[in-house]
């Protein structure tokens, strides 16, 4: 007999992977989904059920970010994993995966096993972790693939750092079969790139060094060749540019194993968010010119790009608050990335389930995790949000202990009421009215 | 009164002098008009004046500069001001204290103006929002150098009469310096037409959105034209990254006689200092009275950099909680 039985009613049940979008209910099992669709419960609920009249908002997966830093171990001033779980759960995130870029590195089993054990004792979201592709992140030697995999690391990435060297990645993606694993490159040939901002006009008016777009485009072209001769499994993180998303398209029309996701700040923002020297809108890479702009957001509308990711990117005011080359790039993310995505089916470029579908389906694929989906069965992940509730987005209610973001005052459609894991509540909006009770 | 007089008239509406770009015409020809009477006032031996009197000037410099922080020092200390000069190594800074740590202590002995330089570019600005008195910006990274542009341009104007349809070529390092982009701004705000010179590996990226012309061959870019400013080549850039060698540099974009012959017969020859003789220009040329006005920029440089500190203290200020 289950201990928790509960039936969320008057529901838009949203499922991305069965392209289920309907009015309806849904009913879970303590940790499980047991039973869903438009004719549940027409009939009324059963006794012993605890009923959630859902109030006509969107139930759907919980959203899954597939990049996150979490600053912990090693800055936990800026994040911890108990923080960013439970931000994340206010972002309406039910699982998360971190970039090895901690102090240290996440590069040996040792590392996957501390977030593993910090991650069960988070309150909110799910935590899983990436480790590194290379030894420290030097671009060198390999990381043991096959032991770290079975750790639980759910692919292997140098975070901000590309791997450079041709001959390592080459490697990488060879060494990678053996384990299936998933190769994750920071898109940015790194000679050219790594400038403070977009290379372009605004850089040469505010005299800061520029980063131009030919330097993603440049070494994704470069992997994909790689990707053709051994067959690994690989995924372009934050694609940024219109080259880029070019050569990913033709790359996936060919049948090579690419994936690719980008953040809500490159297809909400271009370089002029930069203005006068605003360290808040420094990013790795940095924010395109407009046409890139418009080009990831076609890309995510129409499925070039798998996933969005809040590439999370927790900084103190004392990472920030420098000369502009000096400051720490990057945004905390995790709290806008459901309102920001929203933006896409608002402007009518995406239906409500396309956009769903890149935040749980498009990474869950990617990841190959069971999770992501509303079926019988499956587990009890789920985010219910009004997805018209107007907001002005606050980086000071953020939950996160960074609030460094671009978006302050920034007007945004979307609100999270309540998330769950495992059916489990882990996140429940302060203002809850009836529908939430 | 044309439309100019009445638009000077007005003065200069900024609590700082952060750059050039963003004044208007008659901002610049209002603080050259002031920067010109204090050329000849300071051309009176024992000239002293006191509309700084009682007020405190701080030069904070954290990139070495001998030149101009002697004329910010002259500049403030005959108008009365009381100075000091502080020199912070920025290896250091780096270390502990941060520039907004930095501001805030120094605003706490509320000076008057501080005149900062910076080597990073926006340093400047954002040092200025953290402080209660005027800041000048007395160069930051590759960004600005406004009182360059502005002691550039009272020097054409003493000898030319006006700038406004002058050719001038700018040569030299454009990417990585500040002088040519106050000056850019400051020569097309002003109706000047400029062309930039330099190797395409010292031409920053979309430099004609800037309202210039860029030109890869001196001969070419320098015909007809009446004012060439010349930039110091950094040592660092000489070695093959960004130029194969000094000799070729020089061979071909080191300003000599032969490749001055394109401009105009009159045309004045100007380098913001300290130059790198035989590097970017000929030490013959460079030392030639007819064609080099290079001492005289320095001789201007103190009296704009009087009218700035007179400007920016005169009215109600920013100490009085702007």
């Amino acid at each position: 007999m289950p201990k928790y039985r509960r039936a969320y009613v008057n529901a838009r049940l949203l499922d991305p992977e069965s392209g289920l979008d309907a009015a309806g209910a849904l009913y879970t099992e303590d940790g499980h989904i047991k039973d869903l669709g438009p004719g549940l419960f027409a009939e009324g609920t059963p006794d012993g059920v605890e009923v959630v009249d859902c109030g006509g908002a969107c139930l759907a997966p919980g959203l899954i970010d597939m990049r996150v830093q979490l600053r912990d171990p090693g800055e936990e001033h800026k994040e911890t994993i108990a923080s960013a779980s439970r931000a994340a759960a206010s972002g309406g995130l039910t699982t998360m995966v971190a970039l090895p870029n901690t102090i240290p590195v996440i590069d040996d089993v040792a590392g996957v096993a501390y977030i593993a054990r910090l991650a069960r004792g988070a309150k909110g979201a799910k935590v899983f972790t990436y480790a590194a592709v290379t030894r420290g992140m030097a671009g060198e030697q390999l990381t043991e693939f096959g032991m770290l995999q079975e750790y639980g690391a759910q692919g292997f990435t140098d975070g901000l750092k590309a791997v450079a060297s041709a001959q390592v990645m080459r490697r990488a993606l060879a060494y990678a079969r053996s384990f299936d694993s998933l190769i994750i490159q920071h898109p940015e040939e790194p000679t050219l790139g790594g400038g403070d901002m977009n290379g372009g006009e605004l850089a040469t008016r505010l005299g800061l060094s520029g980063s131009p777009a030919v330097a993603e485009v440049i070494l994704v072209e470069r992997d994909l060749r790689l990707v053709e001769i051994t067959g690994g499994r690989y995924h372009v993180a934050h694609v940024t540019t219109a080259a880029a998303l070019e050569a990913i398209a033709k790359a996936k029309a060919r049948g090579l194993p690419v994936t690719c996701d980008t953040a809500p700040h490159y297809f909400t923002l271009n370089e002029n968010a930069v203005g006068d020297y605003r360290t808040f809108a420094k990013v790795s890479p940095p924010l395109r010119s407009e046409a890139d702009r418009q080009a990831v957001e076609d890309a995510v509308a129409d499925g070039t790009i798998d996933a969005v990711a809040s590439d999370h990117a927790p900084h103190d005011q004392e990472s920030k608050r420098l000369p502009f080359s000096m400051a720490e790039p990057g945004i905390s993310g995790l709290e806008t990335l459901l309102p920001l995505s929203l933006a896409l089916y608002h402007k009518g470029k995406m239906t409500l389930l396309e956009v769903a579908a890149r935040m749980t389906s498009g990474p869950a694929g990617i990841l190959g995790l069971d999770i992501g989906r509303l079926a019988k069965g499956a587990p009890a992940d789920m985010v219910l949000f009004d997805p018209d509730a107007p907001i002005l987005i606050d980086p000071d209610s953020f939950i996160s202990r960074s609030k460094n973001s671009p978006f302050e005052g920034h007007p945004a459609q979307g609100r999270v009421l309540r998330t769950l894991v495992d059916g489990r509540t882990i996140f429940r909006a302060e203002t809850s009215e009836d529908a939430l009770r | 009164m044309t439309a100019l007089d009445i638009a000077s008239s007005l003065g200069y509406g900024h609590r700082h002098l952060l750059g050039i770009e963003g004044l208007k015409a008659g901002e610049i020809t209002y603080l050259l008009n002031l920067a010109d009477r204090y050329v000849e006032l300071n051309r009176l031996s024992g000239a002293k004046r006191d509309v700084l009197a009682g007020l405190t000037v701080i030069n904070l410099f954290f990139e070495n500069s001998t030149r101009t922080r002697t004329s910010f020092e002259l500049a403030a200390k005959r108008l009365g001001a009381n100075v000091v000069n502080m020199s912070v190594a920025w290896s250091s800074i780096k270390k502990g204290e941060t520039l907004i740590d930095t501001a805030m202590t120094l605003n706490a002995m509320h000076p008057d103006v501080l005149v900062v330089r910076h080597p990073d570019s926006g340093a400047v600005k954002l040092l200025s929002e953290k402080v209660n008195g005027a800041v000048i910006n007395a160069g930051d990274g590759s960004h600005e150098h406004p009182t360059q542009a502005l002691l550039d341009a009272l020097t054409i104007r003493r000898r030319r009469g006006d700038l406004a349809g002058l050719q001038v070529a700018i040569c030299g390092d454009i990417a990585h310096s500040r002088v040519a982009r106050s000056n850019i701004h400051l020569l097309t705000t002003m109706g000047a037409r400029v062309r930039v010179i330099a190797p395409p590996t010292l031409l920053p990226a979309q430099i004609d959105c800037m309202g210039v012309e860029s030109f890869y061959d001196m001969r070419e870019g320098l015909k007809d034209c009446d004012i060439v400013m010349m930039l110091r080549l950094q040592s660092e850039r000489m070695q093959g990254s960004y130029v194969p060698s000094v000799r070729e540099y020089f061979r071909f974009f080191g300003l000599d006689r032969e490749k001055l012959q394109a401009a105009k017969d009159d045309a004045l020859v100007m380098h913001p200092g300290p130059m790198n003789r035989g590097v970017e220009i000929d030490s013959e040329l460079a030392d030639d009275l007819h064609r080099s006005v290079i001492r005289e920029q320095v001789e201007m440089g103190v009296a704009v950099r009087m009218a700035c500190l007179e400007v920016l203290t005169s009215g109600p200020r920013g100490g009085l909680g702007q």
